[in-house]
């Protein structure tokens, strides 16, 4: 089951592209909690504006509705805020899983998902080490929703929309950009940011980084999962089925062979 | 059927085989049975809502959430129903591979079991999914999806659906009384069975690979990277404890059908399965062993979710384990009976454990399927009866063929 049918091999010389994977680097020392970064992303979606309100420490979370959502966390330094959406892993776990290749990691970056490959069977919400992909449950035409980092802006050269929206505190560019902005802000101001890059590591790499004041789990970030991207986890598994299919058979041709030669047929069986 | 109808069909053309088809299709025997009477109310309100679920969606007859999208009909239905239609592989192994002659006479049942099983058990996954219209593009089209498991696990279930019709296609033959067809398709057995061994080894653990990318979702006394290996070796004793299971109901069910030769030859056949599904169980349990101790374990074992481990690995699978022992020391079929319920309810615990108890555990919210969830699994079970009981009466499958 592992032919590329379908991919091409025709000998065209092919430009080398050098589109590199972008990212958003969001910032929890600057963000103010003014969620104009969630009201955008409603509006330029089509989902209904955000209108609970955003207390400290009560959980808000992504949902069919919302793609991306921002909370206060009580944490050592006072409070602190944070956004919380899709991931946009440089190995997603979700693409991985997708045996359509409905959920799909482009080379510009952005994990989006493509309504009509997908068979909604969910596959990528249970491998997803981030929950987020979130389904809709009450439609007869469900969708699988999380956040695309505005693709449809991306390559048309506009800036995703929340970063649009967003002050300072979340800012778009290539991967490598934001990595090195990063480390410069923490590098230049050690007292002001926990000495690590939350998304730099994490499962592989993400698209998504963070810098924060206080260690990661104060603001509700999972520190325990791998660094190691999650599709490796199955790697194993998938790398056997060629072998086993090649040796299974031969060992079992062998075997039926070889108890043929010393049982004449009975008339009964066949 | 008697000698005269033999030789009718003999005689018999194409719109007679129609007749004959359209004749067997009404029902045999009486209609006010217990069995009828649960299962008839239960398959109709089961389809009325699936026909609901169609119209308003997953969320409006399941209790899936966001955290867990997965419930019964994928933990149960397909994961747990695969395991126990692991039976026909491990079957068809001993007889065709291993030319075990002994155990010719519950090939077919158990294949035909199986066969059925994949149509009814992986057919529920289709309930399942969101955007069913889209279920071809795995199949064909361009949009294969080649690093993910379940499109693996779904081509084997395509296939193995159809390496089973083939073995099953004989007896098929033999009811239609083509003669040709017949002997031809039992020139595919034996490369079917290959084939279906072949894509049983890979997707029974398959069921279990699925869950790998869920590391840190599934409780760790459950999670380890052998998931696949243990879903591949408990596969056997899940599905050879079936076979005992259904071969005592059928003994009773479908006494007619069964020759008295069959009929003493099943106790036997019993004591061997009973061998095979404690060797098994106890490379099941050694392995446990094994991964509990790598994986340094032991500071999960004294809470609520440890003492339910040990329950599953002492109480069903430690435990039918030495029943099967006992039994096939002292030629006992009730107890080799009772050990194969024992250990297909642990086999329900373990594959339920992994995919909805377990996963996640530690959600403030839990799941627990509906009443209406529940329903359906309950309609397909009944139904795939139904069809199982259709074809027992009328097909070789139990009794040798009259012609």
């Amino acid at each position: 089951m592992t032919l590329a049918i379908g991919k091409t091999f025709a000998a065209t010389e092919e430009i080398p592209d050098n589109t590199e994977f972008h990212s958003l680097l969001f910032d929890s020392t600057l963000c103010i909690g003014c969620r104009s970064c969630e009201n955008a992303c409603a509006k330029a979606h089509g989902y209904p504006e955000p209108e609970d309100e955003l207390k400290p420490d009560v959980l808000r979370k992504t949902s069919e509705t919302r793609r991306g959502v921002i909370n206060n966390h009580t944490t050592s330094k006072g409070e602190v805020f944070v956004r919380n959406q899709c991931m946009h892993c440089n190995q997603p776990a979700c693409a991985s899983a997708c045996l359509t290749q409905a959920m799909y990691k482009t080379k510009e970056g952005p994990v989006i998902w493509r309504g009509d490959k997908c068979m909604g069977c969910r596959y990528c919400m249970v491998s997803c080490p981030f929950d987020v992909p979130k389904f809709e449950y009450y439609s007869s035409n469900p969708k699988i929703v999380k956040c695309d980092m505005c693709y449809d802006r991306l390559i048309k050269g506009e800036i995703p929309t929340c970063a649009a929206a967003c002050g300072d505190a979340l800012i778009f560019g290539t991967r490598r950009e934001m990595l090195a902005e990063a480390h410069k802000r923490i590098a230049e101001n050690p007292k002001d940011y926990y000495n690590k890059v939350y998304g730099e590591d994490v499962a592989g790499g993400t698209g998504l980084l963070y810098l924060s004041p206080v260690p990661f789990e104060e603001l509700g970030f999972n520190t325990k999962l791998q660094d190691e991207s999650y599709p490796a986890l199955s790697k194993g598994f998938l790398y056997s089925v060629p072998s086993i299919f090649v040796l299974l058979p031969s060992l079992l041709l062998g075997i039926h062979e070889a108890t043929k030669s010393n049982q004449p047929k009975s008339p009964e069986h066949e | 059927m008697n000698n005269t109808q033999t030789a009718i069909e003999k005689e018999r053309g194409f719109s007679s085989t129609w007749q004959f088809i359209l004749s067997e299709m009404k029902p045999k025997g009486k209609w006010i049975t217990p069995f009828n009477i649960i299962s008839i109310p239960i398959i109709f309100l089961g389809l009325g809502l699936i026909i609901y679920r169609f119209i308003y969606g997953i969320g409006s007859i399941t209790n899936l959430t966001q955290e867990v999208p997965w419930g019964l009909w994928i933990g149960f239905d397909v994961v747990t129903g695969v395991a126990f239609a692991g039976g026909a592989y491990v079957v068809t192994f001993m007889v065709y591979i291993l030319k075990m002659d002994k155990y010719h006479s519950i090939v077919r049942v158990t294949v035909l079991n199986g066969f059925l099983a994949y149509v009814f058990y992986a057919g529920a996954l289709l309930l399942d999914l969101g955007r069913p219209w889209n279920v071809v593009n795995p199949i064909i089209g361009n949009s294969f999806g080649t690093s993910s498991v379940l499109f693996l696990v779904a081509w084997h279930f395509m296939l193995y659906m159809l390496a089973e019709l083939i073995e099953f296609s004989p007896a098929i033959a033999e009811w239609l009384g083509a003669k040709k067809a017949r002997k031809i398709l039992s020139a595919m057995t034996i490369g079917a069975v290959i084939f279906g061994i072949t894509l049983s080894t890979l997707h029974q653990s398959g069921l279990g690979a699925l869950y790998l990318m869920a590391k840190d979702k599934i409780h760790p006394l459950w999670y380890s990277e052998f998931i696949p290996i243990m879903f591949l070796v408990s596969s056997i004793f899940a599905g050879l404890s079936m076979v005992i299971f259904e071969g005592s109901i059928s003994n009773r069910v479908f006494f007619d059908q069964i020759s008295d030769k069959d009929r003493k030859a099943h106790k036997g056949i019993l004591t061997g399965l009973s061998k095979i599904c404690a060797g098994a169980m106890f490379a099941y349990f050694f392995l446990h062993i094994l991964v509990f101790i790598h994986d340094k374990n032991w500071n999960y074992i004294n809470s609520p979710m440890g003492y339910w481990f040990l329950t599953e690995m002492i109480g069903f699978v430690l435990l039918p384990m030495m029943l099967f022992v006992y039994s096939y020391r002292n030629k006992n079929t009730l107890t080799i009976k009772v050990a194969a319920i024992i250990t297909m309810v642990g086999i329900i615990i373990n594959r339920l454990n992994v995919t909805v108890i377990g996963f996640r555990w530690d959600a403030p919210v839990h799941y627990i399927p509906s009443w209406m969830e529940v329903t359906v699994t309950l309609a397909v079970i009944f139904t795939e009866i139904w069809i199982f009981r259709w074809v027992i009466m009328r097909m070789p499958v139990l009794h040798e063929s009259k012609n």
